[in-house]
Parts: structure tokens; sequence; C-alpha cells
């Protein structure tokens, strides 16, 4: 059963949530290592993205609302995590394009083009301790469930697990980009608040999944 | 100038950094539209994608824009705004990667010498130059040629080339002029000196604060840099095109 507007409006309710509920870890996770703006930047991208989910027209699809997305954090955000969470919700919505529906395959190639978007816009590679070490374990679990063929939710769940374990694995790293790198050595022991923020969001995509499906 | 000439935009986390760099560079460009894009929306920290934009679009006046960005996410927000300008206009707006005290100063200067955006973008990128002499002199092209020429005692070797002429210009060497001795200077491999400054750092030149009728030595320690001497001595002699 494919996910579809239901789905995609349920996850930015979700994300505005676990961003909440997050906020201050992530905020802590960041003063540690970088400028300590990220919870607070992402919590008031996700507030202020809510309200316009009503002005939704009728009939549209999860690619209008990742685009709605997009061009929120975009101008609301203020931090790194606006250009690079807005690029990536922007590619994720032209990947989906006009489908009213998305499948497993359509979900992992949705994913694929919002890590590509994070990667081109960031030029991190994996390694660099940045959301793409929490991203591309998704993407490649992702991938790798729905050529198993399995379903969208199922695709999602796969990617949320690769990403926690991704998020996790960014504290023995030295930081390589953004304000962190900064520290060099001493970023070493602190989980990279986007790749933590990026697994909540991930996960918060699976969850919305798991109810509309009833999985 | 001012109408059709090159735009500059400040983006900065701090409103007061890129508003301080506009006072700055007004200094030395005063007909240029030089635009701050400094902190968020509510004045915070931090970078704006609707400053961004809408300071490109004061900025423009059809000759292009250099856009100059403090730290990593000011770089990210800029070519988030880039690539939501339509393609003609994107077209004539370039991010500069450059210092950004010493190369948006550059960059006023030469959009205030009517450059073209090219070359404001040339002139911003080789401001940091100043600070370069050093790593070239460690790791130089000609470490053979010290090895076994004169054993440069004391590094008082002076077998370059050297010229003294006088400053002609009524203004003395203001904005437009100093901007075209580092623009030359640039063009040489070889370093130049004028009155021991490095001829490719402009504000280092404009600091030396040359009036009308000071002497000026430019001189090089590198004996190929004849050449490079002699072409900026007949540019200070010329007057630099000013009567």
């Amino acid at each position: 059963m494919g996910l579809d507007i239901n789905w995609a409006v349920d996850w930015v309710r979700r994300s505005a949530e676990v961003v909440a509920e997050h906020r201050v870890e992530l905020i802590r996770l960041d003063r540690d290592i970088g400028d300590g703006d990220h919870g607070e930047n992402l919590d008031r991208g996700f507030e202020a993205v809510v309200p316009k989910l009503d002005d939704l027209a009728a009939g549209s699809t999860p690619g209008d609302v990742l685009k709605l997305v997009a061009m929120t954090l975009i101008s609301t955000v203020g931090g790194a995590a606006g250009p690079l969470y807005g690029t990536a919700y922007l590619k994720a919505a032209a990947s989906a394009g006009t489908d009213a529906s998305l499948d497993g395959s359509a979900v992992a190639r949705m994913l694929e083009a919002a890590r590509d978007g994070i990667v081109s816009r960031g030029k991190a590679e994996s390694g660099d301790k940045t959301m793409i070490d929490a991203w591309t374990p998704a993407v490649d679990a992702a991938t790798e469930a729905a050529a198993a063929g399995a379903d969208a939710s199922a695709v999602l769940a796969a990617a949320a697990e690769a990403a926690a374990s991704g998020a996790e694995a960014t504290e023995p790293l030295v930081a390589r980009k953004g304000r962190a790198s900064y520290l060099g050595e001493r970023s070493v022991g602190h989980r990279d608040p986007g790749a933590q923020s990026s697994a909540l969001l991930l996960q918060a995509a699976a969850d919305a999944a798991s109810e509309s499906t009833g999985a | 100038m001012g109408e059709g000439s090159v735009g500059v935009v400040f983006v900065s986390h701090s409103s007061k950094i890129a508003e301080g760099l506009v006072e700055l560079a007004r200094q030395m460009a005063a007909s240029v539209a030089l635009v701050a894009a400094g902190g968020t929306d509510d004045g915070r920290i931090g970078t704006s994608f609707d400053r961004v934009m809408s300071a490109i679009d004061e900025a423009d006046s059809g000759a292009g824009v250099a856009v100059l960005c403090d730290l990593g996410s000011a770089i990210l927000t800029a070519e988030t705004a880039l690539d939501f300008l339509d393609d003609e206009l994107r077209a004539r707006v370039t991010i500069v990667d450059a210092p950004l005290v010493e190369g948006g100063v550059a960059a006023a200067v030469a959009a205030e010498s009517g450059e073209p955006l090219d070359d404001v973008v040339r002139a911003a990128q080789s401001a940091g130059g100043a600070r370069e002499p050093e790593r070239a002199d460690a790791a130089g092209p000609e470490p053979a040629a010290t090895a076994t020429a004169t054993e440069k005692v004391g590094g008082e070797a002076s077998a370059g080339p050297v010229r003294t002429v006088t400053l002609v210009n009524d203004d003395g060497l203001h904005a437009r002029p100093a901007a075209e001795l580092v623009k030359l200077a640039s063009t040489f491999d070889q370093r130049v000196t004028v009155n021991g400054t490095d001829a490719r750092s402009l504000l280092a030149i404009m600091s030396l604060g040359l009036t009308k009728g000071a002497s000026l030595e430019i001189a090089s320690e590198d004996p190929a840099a004849s050449n490079a001497v002699d072409a900026i001595a007949e540019l200070v002699e010329s007057g630099f095109g000013e009567s």
C-alpha cells in the first residue's frame, strides 16, 4: 500500500512534534561542537510549516507537501539547516513529482534524491561527521529494502533504523565540515546534531507510514 | 558611475558585520550599490534567504553582483538563493570566495572603477594576496636558484630592479589609481613592492597614504622582475590617465 497526502501531512506534524520534543537535546549537541542554534532553528522552521498545512489545496500530493516544507525551512531557519534541509525536501518533492501515492521504490528514490541534494549543497562526504552520515546509510537500507520488494512503510522503517545507527556512529568521528570542523580533534566524542535531527525526521516519516498503512 | 557598475552584497551572520562592511567599503566606493544582508529576518545571528534575495536584487543594475559571505551557512544560504534567481539574473551573480574585509573593499573599489564583474571578482580573490608571499618564499619555485647563487647573507641581496618615480596625480594615490596599480602588479608572477609594501595588496597600497609629489620606490628582489617594475613605474609616471 502506497503513501499518500495524509502520510505526508502526518509526517510533517510528527516532525514538528519530535523536533520540539528534542529541541533541548539538539541545542545541547550543537552547543558542544557548533554554534548551538540547531534545535531552535529547526523548531522554528517546522513550527512555521504546520499552520500552512491547512492551506493546502484539495488534490495536493505528497510532492506538494514536501515543497511547502522546503520553501518554509529555506526562508525561516536561518542556519545551515535551512538551505541543507530545504534543498533535501525540494529534491524529494521533485522526485515524488505529482504522484498521489508513493510505493516502496518511489520512497527509496525520494530519499536518495534528498540525500543527493544535501551533498550537492553542503559538499560533505561520508565520514565528515555531518547529516550525510545518517542519510547515506538510510538511503542504502531503503534501496536494499525496496529492491527486496518491501512496501513503502517497511522501506521507511529500514531507513529510519539505519539513520539512527548512522547518527550514533558520528560520535567517534573528527568533524571535517561546518562549524564543528574548527574544533578538529575536539569534536570527537560528540554526536553530530544534524545527523541526529536527520534520524529523528526519518523516524517520524516511518512512524507516520506505519500509522497510515496500519503496519 | 553608479549606474551600470557592478554591485556588491555582503552576507554575514551578523547584521552589524554586514552593515559595517558596507560602511567601510563605501569610503572608497561612493557610487557603487553596496548592500548588507546580515542576520536573520528577526534580527538574530544567522543568515536570511529573503534578505540575500532582496539584497542581490537591489545591488544589480544590470552589470552584475559579487556576493561575499562569512561562515559556511552564509555560503549555503547564498547558493540556495542563487538557485531561485531567474536564469538571466543568476548568470551575472557570482559568489566570491575571498576574505570578507579585504576582498569586500577590493571588490567595491574595482566596481567603483567601472570594472566588469569578472574583474571585480578577481580583485576580491586576489585581495588576500598580501599574506601569500610568506608561503611562496617557504616553498617557492626557485629553491635551486637561491641555493646556488649569492649565498643571501642576511637576506640583503638586492639583485632585483628598482625604480623611483614621483606621483603626479592631484588627488594622490586614491582608490581608482591604487586599484589600477594593484591590478597591474597582479598580472606579473614576480613580487613587486611599492615603498616596501606588497604591490598586490590594495589595502596595503592605499594605507601608504601617498599624496601628490610623493616618491615611490618600485622594487623587486627578483632579478626577473624588471618588466614588472618598469610597467608599474610607467603607469605611475603616466598619472594613471588623470591630468
